[in-house]
């Protein structure tokens, strides 16, 4: 299809300039995208009648990989 | 004032059954890594591709000092380790109970459901009964009918029963007053013949009378005497 309609994975590699080109940036695009996003996750792993630890094990520790970027400095410094 | 360029009864709400919810969540190998990675690099790499993927990744942020080892990491792994094991030995009793209540969920749902199509079911019946009835209308204002002819009969002949008493009643009153009539005259005409009679007896007459029943009397006794 066209490509500002397709999802960021069937996107291929030369063309992700392009698409990024066509992405709205603006704060109700993003809240948009990240409504998306947050929809089709929940969707497929969370949302679902036998659902099991991976749904809520994913974000914690996507929340720790973040919390260990965002104190990278703390930690490299005291060591 | 309406807009032509406003389209109307256009939403996007649609009122058809929600889709079912999934049976099972996205695969996810080892709690962490959906399965799609794995089928992503399985053409390139075959089987063991994330996993040397993973290693080398380990070895390059533990090596460069991207990954520090302080307490906290001890920490982080006696966690995981009391985590890991809580998950392995409860996890299926947990699982067991959230699909217990779900499945009670349904069944109260289901039985609201099926309870409100009985209703509607016998609301139908007893519609068609009503119906049926409907049906009888006819017979049950021809037995009124009846009835009312019946009483106006029985009415009609009580009366005429009335009348007909009544109408004897004078008629008998007229005979019986005839009778006394005649009675009376024949009773006083009876005295009265006596009462001549007697009187034209002189006693001369009776005398005379007397004494010729007592030779008749006599005569008879003779008589009887002799045959007896």
């Amino acid at each position: 299809g066209p490509l500002s309609e397709r999802r960021l994975m069937e996107v291929r590699l030369g063309e992700l300039p392009m698409w990024l080109a066509t992405c709205d940036f603006s704060p109700q695009g993003l809240l948009g995208g990240v409504q998306k996003a947050w929809s089709s996750y929940y969707d497929k792993y969370i949302n679902v009648k036998r659902g099991g630890a991976a749904g809520i094990s994913m974000l914690l520790a996507g929340y720790c990989l973040l919390s260990y970027g965002w104190n990278y400095q703390h930690i490299s410094k005291i060591h | 004032l309406l807009h032509a360029a406003r389209r109307l009864h256009t939403s996007p709400q649609s009122s058809a059954p929600l889709p079912p919810l999934p049976e099972k969540g996205g695969e996810v190998r080892h709690g962490l890594i959906p399965e799609e990675f794995f089928q992503f690099l399985y053409p390139k790499t075959g089987v063991t591709g994330p996993y040397m993927l993973g290693t080398g990744l380990l070895l390059y942020l533990l090596s460069k000092e991207i990954y520090v080892i302080n307490h906290e990491t001890v920490a982080a792994a006696c966690i995981l380790a009391v985590i890991i094991y809580g998950v392995k030995k409860f996890g299926p009793d947990v699982a067991a109970f959230a699909d217990k209540l779900n499945e009670e969920k349904v069944a109260n749902a289901l039985a609201v459901k099926n309870e409100a199509i009985k209703d509607l079911e016998t609301a139908i019946e007893q519609e068609k009964k009503e119906q049926w009835r409907v049906e009888g209308r006819s017979y049950l204002f021809d037995a009124k009918r009846n009835n009312v002819a019946m009483l106006l009969e029985t009415n009609y002949r009580e009366r005429l029963m009335t009348v007909y008493n009544e109408v004897k009643k004078r008629l008998d009153y007229q005979v019986a007053m005839q009778n006394l009539k005649r009675q009376k005259e024949q009773d006083h005409m009876i005295q009265w013949v006596e009462k001549s009679v007697v009187q034209s007896i002189t006693p001369q007459q009776q005398k005379e009378s007397i004494a010729k029943c007592i030779l008749d009397l006599k005569a008879l006794s003779r008589s009887a005497q002799a045959a007896a």
